[in-house]
């Protein structure tokens, strides 16, 4: 059967050790899709972030419990989603980390580096429980890509 | 072995050279563990050399601001040396940029602290 979009899933046991692994996988599909090394790098943290608040905040490290990642190879794009089985959140209501008052917070940074890496990021309640973030990051044509004419929303970051 | 720290002495400036990654579990454990040591042994005029570091996620930059504020509540002061463009890119995104003494030339650091 021929597939319009290529799919990879992983399932990992809720464990930090485990993250290394969906990270290098990571890095295999943005290489094999062509996306340049600064993008692969944000794309590799982006999972990164995602898979690690599943296992803490979402699983709270329940060994019983796993973290679902599929990764979706589009013709435009990248997609990158993570489900949880944990109680769920409404990331609607988490302190915003640039809020002066928050600025020395040890924590709660990760979801915005995902949003400034990341073409979109989205969490949804599974309606089975846990949650799941669906993000993505767009294809670019090499011709572009090479021209540096790209669109990166971490270009202000650059200089 | 995340994370190789290397602890070195300049005067009564304590130097950190970091070697490796500041992620969540053992790296930033790392980190934590001899920042604290440190502390309890007195020392709180500490430099973070970040030069060997390859890659830090949020609980990292987490991590970082934690002991920032550990040290300075006793009285000291952390700051930071060499930073990889993407570290700063992850101070700038987050407005920490401005919180940290950030200096490229260890000299100038030593310096900072008479």
């Amino acid at each position: 059967m021929m597939l319009a979009e290529n799919v990879v899933e992983l399932t990992i046991a809720s464990q930090l050790e485990f993250i290394d692994l969906v990270t290098t996988l990571t890095d295999n599909l943005t290489h094999m899709v062509g996306f340049d090394e600064e993008s692969a790098y944000w794309i590799n943290m982006a999972v990164r972030e995602s898979v690690a608040n599943a296992v803490e905040h979402g699983n709270k490290y329940d060994p019983q419990k796993s973290v679902d990642i599929r990764f979706t190879i589009g013709v435009d794009a990248l997609r990158v989603t993570v489900r949880d089985y944990g109680e769920g959140f409404d990331p609607s209501t988490l302190p915003d980390p640039l809020d002066p008052n928050n600025l020395l917070n040890p924590a709660g940074r990760g979801i915005l580096y995902m949003r400034t890496f990341m073409d979109s990021v989205e969490y949804e309640r599974h309606p089975d429980g846990g949650m799941i973030v669906s993000m993505s990051k767009r294809r670019l044509p090499k011709a572009a890509q090479e021209a540096g004419e790209g669109e990166h929303k971490h270009d202000a970051v650059r200089n | 072995m995340q994370l190789e720290i290397r602890e070195r002495t300049s005067g009564d400036v304590a130097i950190l050279d970091l070697i490796g990654k500041i992620t969540i579990g053992e790296g930033s454990v790392q980190l934590r563990d001899a920042v604290s040591k440190l502390l309890e042994a007195g020392r709180n005029r500490i430099v973070l050399n970040l030069g060997g570091v390859t890659y830090v996620d949020s609980s990292g930059i987490g991590e970082l601001v934690s002991r920032y504020t550990t040290t300075k509540n006793t009285g000291g002061r952390l700051k930071l040396l060499n930073l990889p463009k993407k570290i700063k890119d992850l101070l700038m995104i987050t407005k920490l940029l401005t919180v940290f003494e950030i200096y490229e030339d260890e000299q100038a650091a030593l310096d900072s602290f008479q």
